[in-house]
């Protein structure tokens, strides 16, 4: 299950969905909120594992901060207690959505514009600038994918020898987004496993699925010489997708300014 | 630049999938503010002159990528349900798979209050 391969350590949601994974369905949540059976101090920054829909509108207010989720009357906090705040209308209104998609249950795992708004705002980890950007650059040494950079491809198990002048432009070129920017650009890394798929969807080069496809080429590979099985490949395709989109999307949203210049027509 | 098709597909799309969504929630989903949103933004950034602009590619962009989320959470749920929500079995359940039923005793077990 890719949920046990992912080391986010900033957010246990991976915990928090194995957990409902171990659920039965179909039977009334007995714990609304965080279990008892959550071991301390491990779980300091894990999402409740089920909660049911609590709020029947979820509406958008502007305030000092930027704009603001509210639930019922009920102003959204991050998992810290923070006042949940975006910069961005458009990500306000896309978290909004993925609050008023939740039926009965919050399916927590599914809200990941959500998730990485929280982890914005907390920042659990407590990583500055340069942190997040060497945690990214980290996987450039494993990078499988590479454009017309001067990397020259390996035959051995090491890799090749990134050399320190494209190291730095990367550096520098990370350092141009800002803070939140970066928090969305470590994620897709992290889920991509590849630097270079990264930037090209920043640069609108790739999709999504074309990003997720290519860091899935062995995957593809081994699927269709040896089929394929849906509730697994399927399975770690649409979440991959959903987490590379979401991520994406995020850094965008929070990296552009909108201005609409109005033209003048010339009949 | 990425291949996206026509931008009139992308719409479609976000807008079925806000459908979807809304079909859940028992709201018609024109009232959303992602559905207003998004009319909103494909209307105004429709009209320009310029075949390679680059900030209505990046626009249409975002769509995708949205939609592309959507998409994406509704069939990984809908993946999730199928094949990884069902639970165990119950204990007749898994009797009756080999054919065999639970015994029935009319007194109860004697040992149960």
């Amino acid at each position: 299950m890719s949920s046990g391969a992912m080391w986010r350590s900033c957010l246990c949601l991976r915990d928090g969905w194995r957990r409902l994974l171990n659920r039965p369905s179909g039977g009334p949540t007995a714990s609304v909120g965080k279990g008892a059976n959550i071991p301390f101090p491990f779980r300091a920054y894990a999402p409740p594992a089920e909660r049911k829909r609590f709020y029947q509108n979820v509406t958008i207010t502007q305030g000092e901060g930027g704009f603001e989720i509210n639930l019922d009357h009920r102003k959204l906090k991050t998992p810290q207690a923070k006042l949940f705040t975006v910069p961005s209308e458009a990500l306000a209104i896309a978290v909004a959505t993925e609050w008023d998609s939740q039926q009965d249950t919050i399916k927590f795992y599914t809200m990941h514009l959500t998730t990485l708004c929280n982890t914005s705002l907390d920042n659990p980890t407590q990583r500055n600038k340069d942190q997040l950007i060497r945690a990214a650059v980290k996987f450039l040494d494993t990078d499988t994918i590479w454009y017309g950079v001067e990397i020259g491809s390996s035959t051995s198990i090491m890799g090749p020898s990134i050399p320190a002048r494209t190291r730095e432009v990367l550096v520098s070129h990370l350092a141009s987004y800002n803070m939140w920017a970066l928090q969305g650009i470590e994620f897709v890394v992290t889920q991509l496993k590849s630097v270079m798929l990264t930037l090209g969807l920043m640069d609108l080069r790739l999709t999504v699925e074309q990003a997720v496809l290519l860091s899935r080429l062995e995957e593809e590979y081994q699927i269709q010489k040896w089929g394929h099985v849906e509730w697994a490949h399927d399975y770690e395709l649409r979440e991959l997708r959903a987490r590379t989109a979401a991520g994406t999307l995020f850094v965008h949203l929070c990296s552009e300014s909108t201005t609409v210049k109005h033209k003048l027509l010339q009949e | 630049m990425a291949a996206l098709g026509p931008p009139a597909r992308t719409l479609r799309g976000l807008l079925r999938e806000l459908r979807y969504m809304s079909a859940g929630t028992g709201r018609p989903y024109r009232d959303t503010e992602a559905y207003r949103y998004l009319v909103k933004a494909f209307r105004a950034h429709r009209v320009t002159s310029e075949k390679l602009c680059r900030a209505q590619h990046e626009l249409h962009f975002q769509a995708a990528t949205y939609l592309c989320l959507l998409r994406s959470i509704r069939e990984h749920v809908a993946l999730h349900q199928e094949f990884h929500g069902k639970g165990e079995r119950s204990v007749e359940e898994a009797a009756g798979l080999v054919g065999l039923k639970l015994p029935h005793q009319p007194g109860g077990k004697g040992w149960e209050p």
